[in-house]
């Protein structure tokens, strides 16, 4: 044991000397939740937080590398440190914020919506799907209505398909496309209900000097322009900017 | 992938598919393929080993290391698999970390845990933070197999202890008569003996590991499950170039043949191995064998 222990520490010593100046910045995303992020035809992260990301790490100088990981277990595979930043339409929010450190948000405090099949919901009562974890699944669990959650986005548009529930309650960006898409099957139904603080990176609470780096390139991009540009490449016209 | 492939919504049904299906993610899913069999190749035999051992330790005569065996199958045997895979996948990286941490980091000053955070020396870190992401992937694959052997070891131990048990008394009685020691006895009489007992117990945990492999994907590993799940979804033409509806179905019902057709064969495999295994022995089956033969 003692043997292997000295052989991991004298190889890791011999690579951390070799690399020791360049630290990846490790970026998790959950490529499932178009347009904020989702993988492409070409296998890789692609989206609005794929381009936010690559210039942040541009501006702060930084050498960046996205990381797939499921949305259930997002945070805690921050918190042990098997990726360094959550960049994943993440909403800020109070309880997130006691474990783990945002930076400013990247995209303006959204609209959630209401999407079913069929006029005249009545959402307050109705069976809503939603994603678990997610702010949506939140409100909805106190809105009164009944709550059903599914892992992924996907599921919860899949299960307003297939009458298990009679909406679904997610981001507007993410479900604007698909109903677009539907040819009518799909609509929105009832009010949009502003939710979150807006969409901030996530970072370990330890994390302060990479918070600050992300934090003053945020800053920056949102200064010249260019992170508008990007908001209304992804989102549209009408989209709020800063 | 093809040269005709770079405008899509022009295409027939056949060059439309002929390019969807050869686009970069779905070669990521067919990768995903080999990943599993791998992982089912690698696993096998280290739970295997796992198993013997566990089952050698539990029958020990040396209280202590039979207390190490039984707790060992008791114990791995005892807890839900899911509930396994989560927490000791993370607490092995954590303590992989925490020793290099102590070993390559002497003069760090700052705790460990701070709150929720695990943190550790850059140096420490396993793999470390600017490895390519490939050595990222090999690094979780590793860990999957470890549990994965773990945990099938548990089961097969208990398989082969109670096989080792099966083998009948008279053998040993009649090895030890010969002069045999202990361990000669074990290692020529008991063990080449004992596998026609074990195996269909084996055979059973093989069949179950197959199909456990879709909890890779808590490890992090992309697996086939995931891939189906994925590329399966809607895909809303601003997205991509092969848009099309909630396909899930159809990489399911791929999968369900794909896993059908690996345990056909591993069934068919595993009666030949019966076949061999049952022959000379003092069986029902060894018995049929040797009237059929004469």
């Amino acid at each position: 044991m003692k043997k292997l222990i000295l052989g991991t520490a004298a190889l890791a010593l011999t690579a951390s000397l070799a690399f020791a100046q360049d630290k990846t910045v490790r970026m998790g995303t959950e490529g499932a939740y178009p347009p904020y992020n989702f993988i492409n035809d070409a296998g890789e992260v692609d989206g609005f937080e794929r381009e936010v990301g690559d210039e942040l790490c541009k501006r702060a100088e930084l050498t960046c590398e996205w990381v797939k990981n499921d949305w259930d277990s997002i945070i805690p595979n921050l918190v042990s440190g098997n990726y360094d930043t959550i960049i994943a339409g993440m909403s800020i929010t109070d309880e997130r914020d006691e474990v783990i450190d945002f930076t400013q948000d990247y995209f303006p405090p959204t609209a959630s919506a209401y999407v079913g099949s069929a006029e005249g919901l009545d959402v307050a009562t109705a069976v809503v799907a939603a994603q678990t974890a997610t702010i949506q699944a939140g409100y909805i669990a106190e809105s009164g209505a009944t709550l059903v959650e599914f892992a992924t986005p996907e599921e919860t548009v899949a299960a307003v398909r297939n009458g298990e529930a009679d909406a679904v309650f997610a981001d507007r960006d993410y479900l604007a496309p698909l109903v677009e898409e539907s040819a009518g099957a799909l609509m929105f139904v009832g009010p949009d209900v502003p939710l979150g603080g807006g969409v901030g990176m996530g970072l370990r609470e330890s994390d302060g000097e990479l918070r600050d780096k992300f934090d003053a390139a945020i800053t920056s991009m949102k200064g010249d322009g260019s992170l508008n540009a990007l908001l209304v490449k992804w989102f549209g016209e009408g989209t709020p900017t800063y | 992938m093809f040269s005709y492939c770079t405008d899509p919504d022009t295409l027939g049904t056949f060059g439309w598919f002929s390019c969807y299906l050869t686009t970069g993610v779905h070669m990521s899913f067919y990768i995903a393929f080999f990943k599993v069999l791998l992982l089912l190749a690698v696993t096998a035999p280290v739970a295997l080993g796992f198993g013997f051992i566990g089952a050698m330790a539990a029958r020990g005569r040396i209280a202590p290391v039979r207390w190490l065996g039984k707790t060992y199958i008791a114990l791995v045997r005892g807890v839900p698999d899911i509930a396994f895979f989560l927490f000791f996948v993370i607490a092995l990286d954590q303590a992989f970390e925490y020793m290099r941490h102590k070993v390559l980091c002497p003069d760090w000053d700052q705790p460990i845990r701070q709150g929720s955070d695990f943190i550790v020396c850059q140096s420490a870190k396993l793999p470390l933070g600017n490895a390519p992401q490939w050595i990222h992937e090999t690094y979780g694959f590793s860990l999957a197999v470890i549990t994965f052997a773990i945990v099938f070891g548990a089961f097969a131990a208990n398989v082969l202890f109670g096989a080792m048990r099966a083998v009948p008394h008279a053998q040993l009685e009649t090895a030890e008569a010969y002069g045999m020691s202990h361990r000669q006895t074990f290692w020529r009489v008991m063990v080449p003996q004992m596998w026609v007992y074990a195996l269909p117990g084996l055979s059973n945990l093989w069949m179950v590991l197959i199909k456990a492999t879709p909890l890779l994907f808590l490890l992090g590993i992309e697996d086939i499950v995931y891939w189906a799940r994925e590329l399966g979804g809607t895909k809303t033409p601003k997205f991509t170039a092969y848009p099309h509806g909630d396909w899930r179905m159809w990489y399911f019902l791929f999968l369900l043949v794909f896993y059908l057709a690996f345990t056909r064969v591993s069934e068919v495999a595993l009666e030949r191995l019966m076949v061999k295994l049952t022959h000379g022995q003092a069986t029902s089956g060894g018995e049929a064998q040797r009237k059929a033969a004469t």
